[in-house]
């Protein structure tokens, strides 16, 4: 019997089964309208920053690039970082919702919502850095690669150009993988709203009736762009990848990077899934959807994707370290002892030694803990970033060109400021649209219920040789 | 065809029937599958749910899906068009000095059209899931909020004949609420 408790335990816990769908809608249209405190505090801070970052863009568009500290060999600094950062943070989406749906791992579905949109405004984050970063923003159409009627050539053979394709199609595949899955949604709010939000989910929702022949169409079509999804969001980061691939500078031209720039994105993106997580759970009230099993599951592969970073860049000190390439070798051993040793080794304790703190049932198990962890091996992905660019910029194969590099607060600001952007937009989008998925928590509440009953059945038979109850299957949450 | 003309009634009423659970709806329509009302048959039963049964494939029979059809043709289009737009932008590059490597690139190109086969197949799917599941059309006025909630509807087409035995055949199963409305 203990073992059919266990089981019990086991399935139950990711929410509560006993939840009504009736009230799944309630709780989840009440956050739209009424959240904590905190998320106004949130919303200001983000919007401050963000009125940094255009405080710096237009000092820096003003005055030129000369006071982001750019120089000759490090043309690439902060921006670039900041770029691979939020292309980085921008996996979350596509693993919780794209890689979990296919592996129909439940307990993704009170998270995957924000983790989608986590995904879109990553990307809108992330572009802006190329643009920028190319000092005469007005300019920045000519990275696209449209037919050459005045005489711009794009260089297709170029990883930069492969970027702006990749990251355009990757921006408008999860802007429609996150629409469609919140078609049904839509059609709730739309129901259940007056005013604007009534005409804008009236227009959004498409005319969603419920219908079995709807919601038929609805599973095979979000199953196809999950399956497009998945190849497209590690091709867009081996892509970014390349941009440092196939340039042939020491501590860039290695093979293992495309692996290790998905798994590293991985990685961030799980860690910012933690992070919002606790705030939106608080924010938003959403304490019975956003459960502590779930964050357990979450830490557990946050930490399983943490070690295979950890081999994976062991493996590419390895590679340098017995491949005798001396230059490469050399910004190794200045990674590790220069003057940015100290971000070096700040990226190896956040990024691969923090995350053992996540084997500490306590720790899982503690929302706090969690929170400051979790912001933790986000500054160890984003020291990673830095510490691939800035340190092959500062020591190059051309010794006149050795300089030490340090970012100015034109750069500091825009980095900052871009956590405004994406703050500002991801909290005004849980406040416009619904964050956790309604229809999927009534789907999980309802299969929960079918297979928990099913398997303890099946359970006791097995271990007491006596059949279980009669199987109290198909109640609906309607009850 | 020699038999003799069977009289085909036209449907003049809509019927909607709410149910509290899918064990309530999921009987009316083996009600309706054994032919307990004569002349209405599985094929014209709409089920309406806030989530997709698992089991409904079961219950309402097969029904065509063409959504990966959309997609294969959509990626389809994209690898094509990804290609043949980037050889067309190369074949403009003649006057630029290649330094000896081919004009048309095909292995970056490849990389590219294969970006322009995921985007094209994911919006050649959505297209397809628009227009198979009817989105974006005038709807029929029969509707009601609840089965977005937590109920169950089951909407049928019948003629003045039925219309009474089906609303009988959902008062047996315990329906919640019956909404109609007139087809003429």
């Amino acid at each position: 019997m203990s073992n059919t408790k266990h089981l019990t335990d086991e399935q139950a816990k990711d929410i509560d089964e006993n939840i009504a769908w009736a009230k799944i809608n309630k709780d989840v249209l009440r956050s739209m309208e009424n959240p904590r405190m905190g998320y106004w505090v949130a919303l200001a801070f983000s919007v401050c920053l963000f009125g940094l970052f255009i405080y710096a863009e237009i000092y820096q568009y003003i005055y030129g690039m000369g006071p982001a500290l750019l120089n000759t060999s490090h043309m690439w600094d902060l921006y670039i970082s900041t770029f691979v950062f939020w292309i980085g943070m921008s996996h979350s989406g596509t693993l919780l919702s794209a890689i979990l749906h296919l592996c129909h791992a439940d307990w993704r579905k009170p998270i995957y919502r924000f983790a989608e949109a986590m995904t879109t405004f990553s990307l809108m984050t992330a572009g802006l850095f190329p643009v920028i970063h190319l000092g005469r923003v007005w300019n920045f159409y000519w990275v696209m690669p449209y037919m050459s009627d005045r005489g711009i050539w794009p260089n297709f053979r170029s990883p930069l150009i492969w970027d702006a394709f990749a990251i355009t199609s990757y921006l408008t595949s999860s802007v429609l993988f996150l629409y469609i899955g919140m078609i049904p949604d839509l059609a709730i709010c739309r129901d259940n709203t007056t005013g604007w939000r009534k005409t804008l989910y009236t227009f959004l929702s498409l005319g969603w009736r419920g219908d079995d022949a709807q919601w038929r169409n609805f599973r095979f079509t979000y199953l196809m762009i999950a399956c497009f999804l998945i190849p497209l969001a590690v091709s867009v980061h081996s892509i970014v990848a390349m941009d440092f691939a196939m340039a042939i500078m020491p501590g860039w031209h290695v093979t293992t990077f495309p692996p290790y720039f998905v798994a590293g994105a991985l990685y961030s993106g799980c860690a910012a899934i933690m992070t919002l997580f606790v705030l939106l759970r608080y924010f938003l009230k959403f304490e019975e959807y956003m459960t502590m099993p779930i964050m357990d599951k979450v830490c557990k592969l946050t930490f399983v994707i943490a070690m295979v970073w950890t081999y994976l860049n062991l493996i590419e000190f390895a590679s340098v370290w017995y491949g005798h390439d001396i230059p490469s070798k050399e910004v190794l051993m200045a990674k590790a002892t220069g003057p940015y040793s100290i971000f070096f080794w700040g990226m190896m304790v956040f990024g691969s030694v923090l995350p053992f703190s996540l084997l500490s049932q306590t720790v899982r198990h503690n929302m706090f803990a969690i929170f400051f962890v979790s912001i933790f091996l986000n500054v160890g992905m984003f020291l990673e970033r830095w510490m691939i660019v800035t340190p092959t910029l500062s020591l190059g194969y051309h010794p006149q060109a050795f300089n030490v590099m340090w970012p100015g607060w034109v750069e500091w600001a825009m980095v900052g400021g871009s956590f405004g952007w994406f703050g500002m937009l991801f909290l005004i989008f849980v406040k416009v649209f619904p964050c956790v998925s309604m229809y999927e928590v009534k789907e999980m509440v309802y299969h929960r219920k079918r297979t928990t009953f099913a398997d303890v059945d099946e359970m006791m038979e097995l271990h007491t040789g006596v059949p279980g109850p009669a199987p109290k299957t198909q109640e609906t949450g309607g009850s | 065809m020699s038999g003799p003309a069977k009289k085909i009634e036209r449907k003049t009423k809509r019927v909607l029937g709410l149910f509290g659970d899918f064990d309530q709806a999921f009987e009316v329509i083996a009600d309706i599958r054994h032919y307990k009302v004569p002349g209405v048959t599985v094929d014209d039963v709409t089920l309406k749910s806030p989530i997709e049964h698992p089991e409904i494939e079961d219950v309402l029979g097969e029904r065509p899906c063409h959504i990966p059809k959309y997609s294969f043709v959509g990626a389809a289009i994209g690898f094509c068009f990804g290609f043949i737009f980037l050889a067309s932008a190369q074949a403009n590059f003649l006057a630029q000095p290649q330094g000896g490597k081919p004009v048309i690139t095909i292995p970056s190109n490849i990389v590219l059209a294969y970006e322009m086969l995921i985007l094209f197949g994911v919006i050649a799917t959505l297209a397809g899931f628009i227009w198979s599941a009817k989105l974006m059309r005038k709807r029929e006025g029969l509707y009601d909020a609840a089965v977005t909630v937590d109920q169950i509807g089951i909407v049928i087409e019948v003629t003045d004949d039925t219309f009474q035995p089906m609303k009988d055949l959902f008062k047996k199963h315990k329906v919640l609420e019956v909404h109609e409305e007139s087809l003429t």
